[in-house]
């Protein structure tokens, strides 16, 4: 039971990593490449998180507070991560960098 | 002085925020550590006792309340984003069609600015550009999200409710 | 009990995916056109590291690597703020 829930979460996890690294390859412009990877990337992380805090829980339950470390890692990215992507749209917009429209060439 | 109103509460409060985190993240508990940890986080409480405590304190205990209330639904919208952002990548055809958007809202303090631009870009198909004064620049990856924050309002109603400024 | 070998072959596992979707991300990193998608790339690249950090302290069992997961997140986070604050006025320091 133990395994399934671990494996389930990694295996989300990295699919949200890999659909967010094929977002970055394949969406047309900067912005629409912001949507892939400030969204997969938060969920993706914190899921493998998540998967290696249940593992540590059964097995190395003689060290909780590495629990506690996690949690802190898992909230910090949730509050880094869009701010980080919000920083860098704004950059890119004040600068000039024009959206991509629909029926433009890729960039 | 306004902003010397409260600095011992303030103080005490960044100061016990401080140590508690270096307890958490020690895990030693012996004479030396618990020592190093209390002249650290003494030194950092005094230094920047006025980033972490902000705004009247008799407010702030009901909107962290609020606010866990509010983390739940935001868990849930962020799953949504990332199946909505999945099928968008995955689909042959990419269906994309992106805009910007434009829209006022009422609220005005920094953390509710702050709440709801990164509630924005967690949630479905949008990325918060700019805010100024309560207006929003948002770069929506289709015409159904943008629609969803302009004519909906449900998140600008939710992030309302919590911070209590309607 | 499970035995520990089955998840240490996960752990491994789950590691070089991420390595293998960190070099997807090292094509836009170097091809990317304009220096906002090379800074993009890299942010991606930093936050994918910290869950390679965290599968590494695992792996070798040495929990200190945990601690540098904390570290590398402010650090990449820090980073990314300064840069685009470089590139949107061309300057650090200025309010």
């Amino acid at each position: 039971m133990l395994e399934v829930i671990v494996v389930v979460f990694l295996a989300l996890g990295v699919f949200f990593l890999f659909v967010g690294a094929i977002g970055l390859l394949r969406f047309p412009d900067f912005y629409t490449r912001l949507h892939a990877t400030g969204k997969c990337d938060t969920l993706g992380v914190a899921l493998v998180i998540l998967g290696l805090l249940v593992y540590h829980l059964f097995y190395y339950s003689d060290t909780p507070l590495v629990c506690v470390k996690l949690l802190f890692l898992i909230l910090f990215i949730f509050i880094s991560n869009p701010t980080a992507t919000y920083a860098l749209m704004k950059a890119a917009y004040r600068t000039g960098l024009k959206p991509w429209k629909l029926g433009d060439e890729r960039r | 002085m306004i902003e010397n109103e409260g600095k011992g509460f303030r103080i005490l409060v960044t100061f016990c925020v401080m140590f508690l985190f270096w307890l958490l993240l020690s895990g030693i508990f012996d004479a030396l550590h618990l020592t190093a940890g209390v002249i650290c986080s003494l030194i950092v409480a005094v230094i920047s006792y006025d980033l972490l405590v902000v705004g009247k304190r008799n407010k702030t205990l009901v909107r962290s309340f609020r606010l866990l209330l509010y983390i739940p639904w935001e868990l849930w919208q962020i799953v949504l984003a990332n199946i909505d952002v999945a099928y968008r990548v995955l689909h042959p055809k990419m269906p994309i069609d992106p805009r910007i958007i434009e829209f006022d809202t009422s609220l005005r303090s920094d953390f509710a600015l702050v709440t709801l631009a990164n509630s924005i870009t967690l949630t479905p198909g949008t990325i918060t550009i700019g805010v100024r004064d309560g207006r929003f620049w948002v770069h929506a990856v289709a015409k159904e999200p943008a629609e969803a924050l302009t004519v909906d309002g449900t998140m600008q109603q939710k992030v309302a409710d919590v911070y209590m400024e309607w | 009990m499970i035995e520990i070998e089955f998840f240490q072959t996960v752990l491994l596992v789950v590691g070089l995916l991420i390595a293998v979707t960190i070099l997807l991300c090292i094509y836009r990193a170097v091809v990317g056109p304009g220096v906002f998608n090379v800074v993009a790339a890299v942010n991606v690249i930093g936050t994918k590291t910290i869950v390679l950090l965290v599968l590494i302290g695992y792996y070798f069992e040495r929990p200190m690597f945990f601690d540098i997961a904390l570290l590398y997140a402010m650090l990449n986070f820090i980073g990314t703020l300064v840069f685009a604050k470089y590139l949107e006025r061309g300057d650090v320091c200025s309010r």
